[in-house]
């Protein structure tokens, strides 16, 4: 076979290709007929952090005009280049959400370099100046919601002994474990929580050995920071422990151990992302916000819940919806190995950017960031 | 005690716990692979069977209610998988190994795509039995509470060791792998050995995966297997195709999988990325001490395409 002569040939192809999408490109944005594409890491239904998104493309799909297109299990490698060139060039995307943290450094960077007439929109990463103007990151302060989980947990547990199921040591999971225990402490000093980290965003044998190995502890509440929290869930209520859920709700899979969850709220940002396009006033480059801005939401409380802790978790919420707001992370914070990572006197509000490069464990979580 | 922890004691105990609940998808693959290469074949597909079958488990248990109707319908689909295997191998100059993973990718994908609208719903799962009665500490009753599943493993595995050395099925399968010329000269056909083989080696494989949906994790999802089944096809080799290490190499790596997590939990928690590849660094050593430049491997049936 002459792999010269075929090779050659597709290189013409895949020129003019390039040069029809650069063409489509130069439509006025968000026409009558707009594509949006969205990025999955994982599987579109995993229970957790992909189908949150899932979800929110699903509300899109109900406006007329759009049109969504939707790629999962795409990992976080030059393969996503491939993913977002291809939704360009074929489904003619102007809008893309690559929804992974992996994707945004340097493969979502990168494209919005070549196509700089389109718009990007990544979940989780940190847009900064240096960072084209046509891409952005948004991203909900979950560990709003964690610290209310935190505080159902803390009035809850018998041992005072939490445990968390975490995937790696990124900012984003270290701020949920953190938030969650000064929850938990805020109502109950006493209260710790044991993080083990598997290693990887899905693992379910691993994340069914940890959820075992934490109750062997004598923990007694558990929540996590997975792709698919299905398995800690099922597992966690098979030894008689009690949860808090994430991602999104998970209380039809243990109805009695469920106490509450931090989930996403994507079904209500994402149509709001597009009519601030349609309205011409534009999407910030970054976007941020918690549960007043209705980004991240508390799932209801389950049957165990005392009347105490719902009380104590609702005071917090209307703290966080409150016009002043409410700081999870004050200052004077002292990390588990006595360190002070915050002094005294400067509170880290919820949109400090600080916050997003924690790189400890505080006061009160067991376990290491290595 | 009197806060329920059990403190250090919690490792030796989770890796107990962790070698009888993680085990059984390895021990099950590793004794049906055993079985196929025995005949002279090696079906990389496995993953896939393993994949297929904790689909097709839990599928059907949802549906019918039963889990062990759940486990046999897992048994048959991986048996049909291992006979679309042996089917496409006995056509002549075709390449074992390259099905087996053209196989594998079928059967995940597959598996995948069949198994989207069984990620939400939770199907009854199979019982276990309380072997912790006599302890009064939650954690020992809890690593004790075995499956029937991993107890026919551990049997199965004696007898295809007897089953290899003393009955004629067994002299068989060893024939057609150590030289089919042999087994052909004896009038029988190499190739329907290798396809019964092949099948009920795909029949282990399913009931294996029947065990991760249905039991441990215990529910369906795409991340379900990560690998399990390709490491337990790895196993066989460094266990010389030998059910009887197969066994213990499939106890161990349960243990070693249970390793990473139970240190963390008591506070080990330098270097866990090393303890949670503990399996992989087993693999590893062991292939390194027991592998030679000079000789082929012990015990390798001679007509293995890998070793001819």
């Amino acid at each position: 076979m002459d792999f010269g002569r075929i090779s050659r040939r597709h290189l013409l192809q895949g020129g003019a290709a390039l040069s029809l999408g650069a063409a489509a490109g130069l439509r006025p944005a968000f026409a009558a007929d707009t594509t949006i594409g969205f990025i999955y890491v994982g599987s579109r239904d995993d229970y957790g952090y992909n189908q949150a998104h899932a979800q929110g493309a699903a509300a899109l799909k109900k406006i007329p005009g759009l049109k969504v297109v939707e790629e999962e299990k795409v990992p976080e490698t030059d393969a996503v280049e491939k993913t977002i060139e291809s939704m360009i060039n074929l489904d003619g995307a102007t809008l893309l959400f690559p929804t992974s943290f992996g994707y945004y450094n340097p493969h979502m960077i990168k494209m919005a370099t070549k196509y700089p007439k389109l718009r990007f929109e990544h979940c989780g990463g940190l847009w900064s100046d240096k960072d084209p103007k046509n891409a952005g990151s948004y991203f909900g302060y979950i560990d709003e919601a964690q610290y209310i989980s935190g505080i159902v947990a803390g009035l809850t547990s018998k041992s005072s002994k939490l445990g968390f199921v975490a995937a790696k040591p990124i900012p984003q999971v270290l701020r949920n474990i953190n938030a969650f225990t000064l929850g938990a402490r805020s109502v109950n000093p006493k209260a710790t929580t044991q993080v083990i980290f598997t290693g990887d965003w899905s693992m379910p044998v691993k994340e069914a050995e940890a959820t075992n190995s934490l109750i062997d502890q004598g923990v007694d509440v558990l929540t996590c920071h997975v792709d698919g929290p299905k398995t800690m869930v099922e597992n966690a209520a098979r030894r008689g422990a009690m949860v808090c859920g994430y991602h999104t709700n998970q209380s039809a899979l243990a109805p009695k151990a469920y106490l509450t969850g931090a989930e996403w709220n994507w079904e209500a940002l994402y149509p709001k992302f597009v009519k601030m396009i349609t309205s011409g006033e534009g999407i910030p480059n970054f976007y941020r916000g918690g549960l007043k801005e209705e980004i991240v939401k508390t799932s209801p409380y389950g049957e165990a819940v005392s009347a105490e802790a719902r009380k104590a978790a609702d005071e917090a919420k209307a703290k966080f919806l409150s016009a002043e707001g409410f700081a999870i992370f004050k200052g004077g914070l002292v990390d588990n190995k006595g360190k002070t990572v915050i002094p005294a006197g400067t509170d880290r509000g919820q949109k400090d950017p600080e916050l997003e490069k924690m790189d400890y464990l505080v006061e009160g979580v067991l376990g290491a960031t290595s | 005690m009197a806060d329920g922890s059990i403190g250090l004691w919690t490792v030796p105990l989770a890796v107990l716990g962790g070698a009888i609940r993680v085990s059984t998808p390895f021990l099950f693959v590793s004794l049906g692979e055993c079985i196929t290469e025995r005949s002279g074949r090696i079906n990389l597909g496995l993953e896939g069977t393993l994949v297929m079958g904790a689909m097709s488990a839990y599928g059907i248990s949802y549906l019918s209610g039963s889990p062990w109707l759940g486990v046999l319908a897992a048994g048959i689909t991986g048996a049909l998988l291992g006979a679309l295997h042996a089917g496409i191998c006995s056509l002549p100059r075709v390449n074992d190994v390259a099905v087996g993973i053209a196989l594998m990718l079928f059967g995940t994908g597959l598996a995948f795509y069949l198994g989207k609208p069984l990620i939400e719903p939770t199907a009854p799962r199979l019982p276990a039995i309380d072997f912790g009665w006599w302890s009064d500490i939650p954690q020992v009753q809890a690593a004790l509470r075995i499956n029937v599943l991993f107890l026919i493993g551990v049997v199965l595995a004696p007898i295809l060791y007897w089953a290899f050395r003393t009955t004629r099925w067994g002299l068989l399968i060893r024939t057609a792998g150590e030289s089919s010329d042999a087994a052909r000269a004896m009038g029988h056909s190499v190739l329907l050995i290798r396809l019964r083989a092949t099948m009920v080696g795909g029949f282990l494989a399913g009931v294996g995966g029947s065990f991760l949906s249905l039991f441990y994790p215990g529910s369906w999802n795409e991340g379900l297997s990560s690998g399990q089944g390709i490491t337990a096809v790895a196993l066989v080799i460094f266990a010389r195709w030998d059910p009887m290490l197969c066994l213990w190499a499939s106890l161990a790596f349960g243990g070693a999988a249970a390793l990473g997590p139970a240190l963390q939990s008591v506070g080990v928690t330098s270097g866990y990325h090393l303890f949670n590849a503990a399996p992989y660094i087993l693999t590893l050593a062991i292939m390194i001490i027991t592998c030679s430049p000079k000789r082929t491997l012990t015990g390798a049936p001679a007509e293995l395409s890998i070793t001819r």
